[in-house]
């Protein structure tokens, strides 16, 4: 038995890992009987990932198999991170259509969350730029899932957090791109309804996210900075950065050496480090030239952030408001926050576009994430923020989840019943299961 | 001028692996050599996908010496650097009761990859330039009853590789003898290792690189066991019978 968690450290769980070296071992593991559930790199925050009977750790399967320069496709087994595509294919010339605000997670866990990027409103998720993928089902087949192919199996897989069977095999097609680098262009809303005014007004940009002050009340609830960005041509870079358009930027990769008392963290702490993230930003330049790995993965750079919060572990809150009631739902959501005085340091304030899926998370509305040091108080907040999400007609993201209950869930999400009929009738539901759909009776 | 190809001899190890990855991103061509070799296919598109070189696979058995020649004359170039990563660590129980075992242990630690680093050896001279590369192991610097067996076959490996070096030391062909002590692969999945002694496979990689591209002699993965061994082999005998290492 080991100790198994995701990025937020809570829950701690005890479970058996194995490690599949080849497809076979990975097939021979699916039918060994008894629910079991498939893990990538642990970068969902909760327990979307851990069965303590059986986990598997995917990390060992991670080659990959095809590319065609014509399409963008590649085929690649779901171990594969998108950080080793991005660090392959960059240089080619080609980048994820779609990207979470970390480049380290697997291929097999991007699909399995059908994660979303700063380009959701107008490009759509993960899933959509999945060609086919191969899923291991519990009688240890492999079948190739596509829109034509197992079209129902394939719906249910994207998004369906590992409950259907264990990827395998992906094919993703990749976007063309002539630099490493975006044009950012950054603006700055006094409250929320200006943050939402810019969004609606910006529907055309390819990527857009807001960092939201999620301590401030009153005029200035939902003060925020909302960044635009496109992929920038050669010509948008300084002369003589042209000629290597796509040379990788230097970074400094630091490590968070220790876990911080948690105390470090509070209501001074955190206010202040909006307030200066704010005025600096607002003072700054509007347009600026950011390479790809600072402007998709800030966080990245830090590795080991998730320790911040002290060895409680945290969780994140992520909810989706419908478009109709996007505006009321969030002053709610952030009248709560900022009340309870327990913001955090990264608040992320986004618009997804329409999706019609069985599980994913995006629907056409506003999604706001941010993270709490796990505590009776700020697990009471988010049940809060649980019952505002419901009254507002929204839905949360299970794979930042680690604590919504069962009745909460299923009046935010009436498609969870459907789903786990599906997968009763598909004989998915003796097979798979993590402590999470344990928990929540997916 | 393209680099010259580097071959990997036992390329199924998680080791061998990520060799592989590390001389094939520094642009070098990669020959893959292994038993049932068709089953690294994914493992040769994945290092030619990433890195942009050439892969190729090519059936090899270290225990079947009379292949060792045709081996040699069917690779598609000779290679620059060769590295032997073949062996078996065998379990000592076996090996101490059962002599077929204990035959294998040794024969695919030193006999094997000391026949065949002895042919290139022959065909880098002839050529006039190359460097041979063997992993063998701390376990063969002095014996121990938890797996001297497997001890004494790299005791073998270690004592023809320094004598290969010091046979060739006055030419172009170079000789490096690699120690690693611990190393988190398949071989050692479930045994209780320290962890601040367990090197991963890619820093046996990068190790690995270095060495070949400053021409060292014998190399230590981590430097703290260049310590543990110069105390482990300096103990007196009869010091040393007794412990339990």
């Amino acid at each position: 038995m080991s100790t198994v968690s995701g990025w937020g450290q809570y829950p701690r769980l005890q479970a058996h890992l194995r490690k599949p070296q080849s497809p076979e071992a990975l097939c021979a593991l699916a039918q060994n009987g008894g629910p079991t559930i498939a893990r990538g790199n642990g970068r969902a925050y909760g327990d979307s990932a851990i069965n303590s009977r059986c986990t598997i750790d995917m990390r060992a399967l991670n080659r990959m198999l095809q590319f065609c320069p014509d399409s963008g496709q590649l085929v690649a087994e779901a171990g594969v991170l998108l950080g080793d595509i991005i660090a392959a294919f960059l240089p080619r010339g080609w980048f994820p259509y779609v990207t979470p605000g970390t480049k380290f997670v697997t291929l097999g866990g991007a699909v399995a969350a059908d994660v979303h990027g700063k380009n959701h409103h107008k490009e759509g998720g993960f899933g959509a730029y999945v060609d086919w993928l191969d899923l291991v089902d519990h009688s240890g087949q492999i079948l190739r899932c596509s829109r034509s192919e197992n079209p129902q199996l394939f719906q249910h897989t994207l998004g369906g957090m590992g409950l259907t069977g264990v990827i395998y095999r992906v094919a993703l097609r990749l976007r063309p791109v002539s630099s490493g680098w975006i044009v950012q262009k950054r603006q700055v809303a006094r409250d929320i309804g200006q943050a939402i005014a810019l969004f609606e007004q910006a529907q055309d940009a390819t990527y857009s996210v807001a960092w939201i002050d999620c301590l401030q009340r009153g005029a200035a609830m939902g003060r925020s900075l909302v960044m635009l960005g496109e992929h920038a041509t050669p010509a948008d870079l300084p002369p003589k950065a042209r000629a290597t358009p796509f040379a990788p930027p230097k970074r400094r990769q630091l490590h968070m050496p220790i876990t911080p008392p948690s105390w470090v963290l509070n209501r001074a702490t955190v206010r202040a480090f909006n307030a200066l993230y704010y005025w600096q930003g607002a003072r700054g330049p509007g347009h600026s030239l950011v390479d790809w790995d600072s402007y998709f993965y800030p966080l990245d750079a830090i590795l080991g952030w998730n320790k911040i919060y002290g060895r409680r572990g945290f969780a994140q809150f992520q909810c989706v408001i419908p478009l109709a009631q996007a505006e009321a739902g969030l002053r709610a959501l952030l009248a709560a926050i900022s009340a309870a005085g327990a913001g955090s340091f990264l608040a992320v304030l986004k618009r997804l576009g329409a999706q019609d899926s069985p599980l994913s998370f995006p629907m056409a509305g506003y999604t706001l994430a941010l993270d709490f040091p796990v505590t009776a108080k700020t697990l009471a907040l988010m049940q809060q923020l649980d019952a505002i999400t419901h009254h507002y007609g929204g839905r949360i993201y299970l794979a930042k989840d680690s604590r919504i209950s069962r009745d909460m869930f299923h009046q935010t999400e009436p498609r969870a019943a459907p789903f786990a009929r599906y997968r009763q009738a598909s004989g998915a539901a003796g097979a798979w299961a993590s402590a999470q759909s344990e928990r929540l009776g997916l | 001028m393209s680099k010259s190809a580097v071959l990997i001899l036992g390329a199924g190890s998680d080791m061998a692996r990520a060799l592989a990855h590390k001389y094939a991103s520094a642009g070098h061509d990669i020959q893959l050599a292994a038993r049932q070799v068709q089953r690294l296919a994914a493992d040769q598109a994945d290092i030619a996908l990433r890195h942009g070189v050439a892969v190729s696979l090519h059936e090899f058995d270290a225990l079947d010496l009379g292949t060792h020649p045709g081996f040699v004359q069917g690779l598609p170039s000779l290679p620059g650097i060769a590295i032997c990563a073949v062996g078996l660590m065998g379990q000592q129980g076996e090996s101490q009761t059962d002599m077929q075992k204990a035959a294998l242990v040794m024969r695919s630690n030193f006999e094997g990859p000391a026949c065949i680093l002895a042919l290139l050896a022959n065909a880098f001279e002839q050529r006039g330039h190359g460097i041979l590369v063997g992993i063998a192991s701390v376990a063969g610097l002095r014996g121990r009853a938890s797996n001297y067996v497997y001890g004494a076959s790299k005791a073998g490996f270690v004592a023809f590789l320094s004598g290969l070096r010091n046979r060739l030391a006055r030419g172009p062909v170079h000789v490096v003898t690699v120690l690693p002590g611990f190393v988190n692969t398949k071989m050692t999945e479930g045994m209780a290792l320290p962890r601040r002694l367990l090197a991963q496979p890619a820093d046996v990689a990068d190790a690995v690189f270095r060495a070949t591209q400053k021409r060292r002699d014998v190399i230590y993965v981590k430097p703290i066991w260049r310590l543990i061994m110069a105390i482990i082999c300096a103990l007196p005998e009869r010091v040393f019978k007794k412990t339990s290492l």
